[in-house]
């Protein structure tokens, strides 16, 4: 299953999108664990694309584009702005950072996807999740 | 006393605000600026807070919601009050520890030992 998708930079919008697809991954048989990993790093996805790529400009639109299939789900999600380079986002886990309210997002995508990557300008992301097959949640567990 | 919104219900148990968050998916940017602005609520000038929050409702979870809930520590702390977090589901409890906010949050297992926890 492949498909695209426009929508604004409305969270409520991207809230029913996520549903949509948390819906087909269940569908292709990803069990719990991935299900969980999949919706917060969707949910991560969307609002750094929204907040941060579109500034919250409703003229602004996310692309969203997704395969799933029996073996993984992949998803890309487009912004309409400049992009950054992700490299210079701090590790929101050292002493100097763990209390600041903000910039663990692409910290916990990482964490739970198989494959995190930008492309060169920085405002696309491509997210991917192999099917867990042992049960467990977390890929270096 | 107990008060009860769509998003927690607040009790007083022997002197510790009990919260006990009633949303399964503490995600949306409203649900988590309602909660974090009710649990604001619980800081008040005259009191140094002591708050437990029960997750057992919660299913979910957000970098948004972490930020609210590292907010209310801060405030908490500097109220020279105490917060514990309890009954956090596995799956939840494997963000706070990837994000290594189970350092810096008192968690516990269950609301009883959260409340015995807190000091007078």
């Amino acid at each position: 299953m492949s498909e695209k998708k426009v929508i604004s930079s409305d969270l409520d919008e991207a809230r029913l999108l996520e549903e949509y697809l948390l819906e087909a991954v269940a569908k292709f048989g990803f069990g719990e664990a991935d299900v969980f990993a999949i919706k917060l790093s969707l949910e991560e996805g969307f609002v750094n694309a929204i907040r941060h790529g579109n500034q919250n400009d409703p003229a602004k639109q996310l692309t969203v584009t997704w395969e799933i299939d029996e073996n993984a789900a992949t998803f890309c999600i487009a912004d309409d702005g400049e992009g950054f380079v992700p490299e210079v986002v701090p590790d929101p886990t050292t002493a100097e950072n763990r209390l600041r309210p903000c910039g663990r997002g692409l910290m916990l995508m990482r964490a739970y996807m198989d494959e995190v990557t930008y492309n060169d300008r920085g405002n696309e992301i491509r997210m991917v999740k192999r099917k867990n097959k042992s049960g467990t949640r977390m890929k270096n567990e | 006393m107990a008060q009860e919104n769509a998003k927690m219900k607040i009790a007083q148990v022997d002197g510790v605000t009990v919260v006990v968050l009633a949303d399964q998916k503490i995600l949306d940017e409203v649900s988590i600026a309602k909660i974090g602005n009710d649990l604001g609520k619980l800081i008040t000038p005259d009191g140094k807070p002591k708050i437990v929050v029960n997750f057992e409702n919660v299913t979910n979870m957000s970098s948004s919601a972490l930020g609210m809930l590292i907010t209310l520590h801060k405030r908490v702390r500097e109220a020279g009050g105490q917060l514990r977090l309890s009954n956090i589901q596995p799956t939840i409890s494997e963000v706070f520890k990837i994000t290594r906010l189970d350092e810096i949050f008192q968690i516990c297992r269950d609301q009883n030992e959260a409340i015995a926890s807190i000091g007078s």
